[in-house]
């Protein structure tokens, strides 16, 4: 049962897909401008993780080791596919706003990492569960984000005045940069900056090491 | 003339694969430690982009868009659906038969580039360009032209941040910020500095 929660809960805080694993970062930084764009792209990534997860742990024991990555990308695509269809029929607006980050999930590392690293290992249920996991990682992360990005940006969230802004006769400036680009850059710098001053063992070892001071007396 | 010349720098300056779209960070951030590194990646996604985009290019057109089957009697199929499983099948082929080409004629390319080839099937910045080739309607020439300038647009990102990378490691960074917090910070500014490309007009 313990091992459930740690499939399930680890990639969280722990084991993040984004701070720790360099995995899927490409979507997190584009579609972070708007909280409601975030939370559509979060659970698509992870409707589409588990599930491929829970397909190709299924038939794991069947596929030629050779031509494991290309069964793997057809599986993935297929219900990137589904998923695309769907949400270009049922919401169509944020469909356009996501653009190609869609179909890019085919290519997002959390998916096929997850696919290579775990699911050929495990069985399906175990599988479907790190599949979930492992996307939960990656939405908080994108809508911490995002609620960073919207908030300061644009004084809303899900597009609803939170902080009025000056042009709408309140007191606050927006801070137009944070829409733009490299602030999402400098937003999850900060936010993996967090979260290793909580879990101090994902600080990485310094490459290089500056002497220390060898004189006996104190310097000039 | 004119129209490919302003159309390859904004690919490259502008609408710059790495900076302004965030396409293929995951390589970008993890291979970018070495200038050499980085310049050897660089040159396969250049190499990979101008075949495949083009490639993709000519299977929208002819067999994918609406009305495109007309030829084989088939008027009203619209096969655009299956783009995405098309592509990716496209780019895993390409860079398949591109590293078994190198290694037979050519070995001395093959052993500087042949470790990156197999990462770039999965680079978001291959299939992001063949995506944007189909949502902006580019036609055969045009593709070559943003394909090339895609690829050459992220190749220059990636030797930039791998030269300050290298300067980098000297510094006494905050514990935790340390490898990957302080490169986010590092991307963030050069994407700052790119920014000021978007104020050219072509």
């Amino acid at each position: 049962m313990s091992n459930v929660k740690e499939v399930l809960f680890g990639p969280i805080l722990a084991n993040n897909p984004i701070a720790l694993q360099i995995l899927g970062i490409c979507s997190a930084l584009a579609v972070t401008s708007s909280l409601s764009v975030s939370l559509v792209m979060a659970i698509a990534l992870t409707l589409v993780t588990a599930f491929s997860s829970f397909f190709i742990a299924i038939i794991r024991n069947h596929i030629p080791n050779s031509i494991r990555i290309i069964v793997q990308m057809i599986i993935i695509a297929s219900l990137v596919i589904v998923v695309d269809q769907v949400l270009k029929a049922f919401a169509f607006e944020i469909s356009k706003q996501l653009s190609v980050f869609v179909g890019l999930i085919i290519t997002n590392c959390i998916v096929m990492g997850r696919a290579e690293a775990f699911a050929m290992k495990n069985g399906p249920v175990m599988s479907f569960l790190d599949g979930i996991g492992n996307g939960l990682g990656y939405s908080v992360m994108l809508i911490i984000v995002a609620i960073f990005r919207e908030l300061l940006g644009a004084g809303k969230l899900f597009g609803v005045e939170i902080f009025t802004t000056i042009q709408n006769g309140g007191w606050y400036q927006p801070n137009g940069l944070m829409l733009l680009p490299p602030s999402a850059f400098f937003v999850i710098g900060l936010v993996i900056w967090a979260l290793r001053a909580y879990k101090t063992d994902q600080v990485e070892a310094p490459e290089y090491k500056i002497a220390a001071n060898s004189r006996a007396q104190e310097a000039l | 003339m004119e129209h490919y010349i302003s159309l390859f720098i904004k690919a490259v300056f502008v609408e710059n694969m790495a900076l302004a779209f965030f396409l293929g960070m995951c390589t970008f951030l993890a291979l970018s430690k070495k200038v050499e590194t980085a310049i050897g990646l660089g040159i396969a996604v250049v190499v990979v982009l101008a075949i495949t985009v083009p490639l993709n290019n000519l299977l929208y057109q002819n067999l994918l868009v609406d009305g495109a089957l007309e030829w084989a009697g088939l008027p009203g199929v619209d096969l655009s659906f299956l783009g995405l499983l098309s592509y990716i099948g496209v780019i895993a082929a390409v860079v398949q038969i591109l590293e078994m080409t190198l290694d037979k004629y050519v070995p001395a390319l093959y052993n500087a580039l042949g470790v990156f080839l197999p990462l770039i099937t999965v680079n978001c910045a291959i299939m992001g360009a063949s995506l944007f080739m189909v949502e902006r309607d580019y036609n055969f020439s045009e593709s070559l032209v943003y394909g090339v300038g895609a690829g050459v647009g992220w190749a220059l990102a990636i030797a930039a941040l791998a030269g300050i990378r290298e300067k980098l490691k000297y510094s006494d960074v905050p514990a935790g910020l340390r490898g990957l917090g302080i490169t986010f910070i590092t991307v963030g500014l050069m994407s700052l500095g790119f920014m000021s490309f978007s104020g050219v007009q072509l």
